[in-house]
């Protein structure tokens, strides 16, 4: 038995530094959450009554938090299948050139390393209403842009920006499924006169399903949290609430209108959510690892 | 057997090359942007080659107080190096420590500290930033380096990672060096640690590149511009009420704000494919 066991002390010496530090930034605060959610504090924030159910119902019985989650649903499928879409498809070209595949990856990963925020003030200034390249060319294709004033522009270019930011990330994940494909297979294929369509759709697709679905989930969970910073800097949810999505909610709920309430019972519906996404993952990562 | 077709590389090369140029597009135009004159800027549209300021843009960006804050643009720089720096090393350190205990450790209540660190995976800051913000603020941690970071090491990615590494590590080398009578740290020290460096270096550029790039819980957390991060910082310059927005100092920050995490991916990228692909497994 390779363990050392002859130190009691010592494991717990080498799980201190992340026990503390999870206790009181993450459990602490977490706990917090689902006990604010349970309480009303009065304006000033000197008092706090126990309120049952009360904040939960305040929340779901408001309608614009059902267009805050359409307007997330929405989002979240537009960059997560747009920026999917794009990266399998450059992927697939940059596996099969064989020669210079590691050169386009070099000049297509690095849109990962910007920051949400200034993939946001990158794509802002191409649509800049006044200056902007691509407004420009809008115009004389005789379409007005200001995301300032159109909610639905104003969306679009925030899932453009998301979209672009993320492509690199699936990208990586695609091609590095698409090299482990055994070209044997293809190769059989292809004397068996399937042509490169049939190939892709009848065996390189199936094989890619593991990835494409981790990658579903892990796109749906960088839509919902990593975009508030692409968010904030372009629209700052609006115009009205056309770009509010639920974290952005949570936000302005609670650090703008203060009703802390309310944002603590928000969090904790996002809680249920994201853990039962991350259940569902855990389920299939392990199911994976049985093939 | 030759199934690859000379006509769909040649598509697939030109298809490649304009992905890679339409991708790069926004922050070429970002760049001429930010070397143009604001006066100059804004009587044409976004200029598609660079201007004779550029220079002088950058270096009063630098050298001058920032819009609107109290603070110049090295500061913030520092402050997100700082920030990323910590970040990394903080989250590595501590994750290096507890996968060890974990793996090659069997103690009481093991299972439990498993879960209760790994449970944390599921929330990311995100979600409980509202009572994160309290904790902090109750312990005096507002506008410092300390607020900034350690709720952000506060996640088991790292852990989790270096767990499913230390498991492939065979069992003899560990019985090995306990035969020649190596203690736990002695193991750790001379054998683990330079078994695990590419491992390491892998963790550092994606733990680097998302301590840089955070936002939200700098923009909560820091009310004093000394303690400002720059990517925050691009928020409060494209805040100018009526006035113009001055695009050559914000496209000029936003290149600025990018080019150490590029930098930083394209030099290791090596290590950050791995690291990604790792921790999908």
């Amino acid at each position: 038995m390779a363990y050392f066991q002859r130190s009691p002390l010592t494991p717990w010496l080498l799980l201190a530094p992340q026990l503390i530090i999870v206790s009181v930034f993450f459990f602490w605060p977490a706990w917090q959450a689902v006990q604010q959610a349970f309480y009303i504090e009065d304006a000033f924030g000197l008092s706090q009554q126990f309120a049952g159910l009360s904040n939960f119902i305040a929340v779901l019985s408001n309608p614009d938090y059902y267009s805050v989650i359409w307007t997330t649903v929405v989002f979240s499928l537009s960059v997560a299948l747009g920026a999917m879409s794009i990266a399998l498809f450059l992927a697939v070209l940059a596996d099969r050139v064989i020669k210079g595949a590691s050169t386009y990856k070099t000049f297509l990963i690095w849109p990962y390393a910007v920051a949400p925020a200034v993939a946001g003030v990158l794509w802002l200034f191409l649509f800049d209403p006044s200056l902007g390249l691509v407004t420009a060319l809008l115009e004389r294709l005789g379409i007005e842009w200001n995301h300032n004033l159109d909610g639905g522009q104003a969306l679009l270019l925030v899932i453009l920006a998301s979209v672009w930011k993320q492509m690199s990330y699936n990208f990586v994940f695609f091609l590095a499924g698409l090299q482990a494909i055994p070209k044997s297979l293809l190769e059989a294929a292809a004397i068996d006169g399937a042509n490169p369509m049939r190939r892709f759709w009848t065996i390189v697709f199936p094989l890619l399903s593991p990835t494409s679905f981790f990658l579903l989930v892990m796109n749906s969970i960088y839509a919902f949290f990593e975009t508030f910073g692409t968010i904030d800097t372009v629209t700052s949810g609006g115009p009205g609430s056309a770009t509010t999505t639920l974290v952005y909610k949570i936000y302005q709920d609670g650090f703008v209108g203060q009703n802390l309430g309310t944002s603590a019972a928000q969090s904790v519906l996002l809680m249920m959510l994201v853990g039962g996404l991350t259940f569902i993952q855990f389920r299939f990562v392990e199911r994976r690892v049985q093939y | 057997m030759r199934y690859q077709r000379l006509g769909l590389d040649l598509v697939s090369h030109l298809l490649l090359a304009a992905g890679c140029g339409l991708f790069f597009l926004p922050v070429w135009l970002a760049f001429t942007a930010s070397t143009h004159s604001m006066s100059d800027l804004y009587t044409h549209i976004a200029p598609l080659w660079v201007g004779d300021v550029g220079l002088d843009n950058y270096a009063q960006l630098l050298s001058e107080p920032v819009n609107g804050l109290k603070t110049g643009m090295l500061r913030l720089l520092f402050n997100s190096l700082v920030m990323a720096t910590g970040i990394a090393v903080g989250k590595i350190v501590i994750s290096v420590l507890a996968a060890y205990a974990i793996v090659f450790f069997r103690f009481p209540f093991r299972r439990l500290c498993f879960w209760l660190i790994f449970i944390t995976l599921m929330l990311p800051v995100e979600v409980r930033i509202l009572p994160t913000y309290e904790v902090v603020a109750n312990l005096h941690m507002l506008d410092s380096y300390s607020g900034l970071i350690l709720p952000l090491i506060a996640s088991a990615t790292a852990t989790f990672l270096l767990r499913q590494f230390y498991l492939t590590i065979p069992p003899e080398l560990v019985e090995a060096a306990r035969i020649d009578g190596a203690g736990p740290w002695r193991f750790l020290k001379d054998i683990l640690l330079p078994l695990s460096k590419t491992n390491l270096a892998a963790l550092f550029v994606i733990m680097f590149i998302y301590g840089w790039n955070q936002y939200l819980w700098p923009l909560l957390i820091t009310t004093d511009a000394n303690y400002m991060t720059v990517v925050v910082s691009l928020k409060r310059m494209l805040t100018t009420g009526d006035a113009l927005v001055p695009w050559q100092d914000v496209t000029a920050t936003a290149i600025l704000a990018m080019g150490p995490p590029v930098l930083v991916i394209l030099l290791l990228q090596r290590y950050f494919v791995k690291g990604l692909v790792d921790a999908e497994k």
